[in-house]
């Protein structure tokens, strides 16, 4: 079973690569570009078979390692 | 009175901590990160400088969860010093041993250069021998040293007067220009700027040194 973490910056804290990726795309021509924000996309293979275990599982992963939750968020895909 | 200093793979400025630690009359004890125990009868741990586990995940994320640690939860829990300097503030916001987290400087460039410092508390074992608003220069290194937290957490650090260090100017875009802070028994401490670099006269200043004498009369007076 794989998992697919995603850990991003929380709402509200400001992203200073994402702010540089933003300003590099302008600079590129590509107009419109509001906002850009830059996060972790993280890949686990689990030994686990039951969704809900390894749902739990990687949670408890997130929040002891995978993010730090006074600056991050994080969302959990179980595939 | 006994210093340890732990070494993480990846730090580099533990020698120089060490060697800090010693000239102002510490025994110093060199600790490895896979060890499980502090030595006995200790009066402080020193968590260095460096990029321990090559900034993997997020800086000091993975060191703070090393066998050691443990170890020096407990040691802080228990009334212990603890002083974490650059990469080692890291590890102990990242330990939960102070509050916020340090995320990238805002101008998103690695920053390497003297800084003039406020000493924004007289009240904690490691500034006692300055007034507050003393301004001191104490060099900075780091990538990653732009001091994040709520703003609760932010106001009680105001209120219970726990900011150690403020910059002068501010370098990497830190909320409240805070440079360094301390836990709520104000017997650990987390600085991105180094004093182990401003400890000899013939390398960079002796406002560094402070620190360190100014920690080793707090104890002695224990």
């Amino acid at each position: 079973m794989k998992a697919r973490v995603t850990v991003m910056l929380r709402d509200g804290v400001l992203d200073p690569q994402g702010e540089a990726v933003r300003h590099a795309l302008g600079a590129l021509g590509f107009a419109g570009v509001e906002g850009v924000r830059q996060g972790k996309l993280i890949e686990i293979d689990l030994a686990a078979t039951d969704p809900a275990t390894a749902e739990a599982e990687v949670r408890a992963m997130c929040e002891k390692l995978l993010a730090n939750t006074v600056i991050e968020r994080f969302t959990v895909e179980i595939l | 009175m006994k210093a340890a200093v732990v070494t993480f793979p990846g730090s580099n400025c533990d020698r120089d901590l060490a060697v800090a630690f010693a000239a102002a009359g510490f025994d110093v004890t060199r600790v490895w990160h896979k060890e499980s125990g502090l030595p006995a009868g200790l009066d402080v741990v020193g968590l260095p400088g460096g990029f321990s586990f090559g900034d993997h995940l997020r800086c000091g994320a993975i060191a703070a969860r090393a066998p050691i640690m443990a170890a020096v939860a407990g040691f802080a829990r228990s009334g212990g010093h603890v002083l974490g300097i650059c990469n080692g503030f890291q590890v102990l916001c990242e330990a939960g041993l102070l509050p916020g987290a340090l995320m990238r400087n805002a101008g998103l460039r690695f920053v390497c250069r003297p800084e003039r410092l406020v000493v924004a508390t007289a009240d904690s074992p490691f500034t006692h021998p300055w007034a507050a608003g003393t301004q001191v220069d104490i060099p900075v290194a780091h990538h990653d040293g732009n001091y994040r937290a709520d703003a609760d957490t932010l106001a009680r650090l105001r209120d219970e007067d726990r900011i150690a260090f403020r910059y002068a100017g501010n370098p990497n875009g830190s909320a409240d220009d805070i440079a360094g802070v301390l836990s709520e028994n104000r017997r650990v401490l987390g600085m991105m700027p180094h004093p182990e670099r401003a400890a000899d006269a013939r390398l960079g200043g002796t406002d560094g040194a402070v620190v360190f004498r100014a920690l080793a009369a707090a104890l002695a007076t224990v």
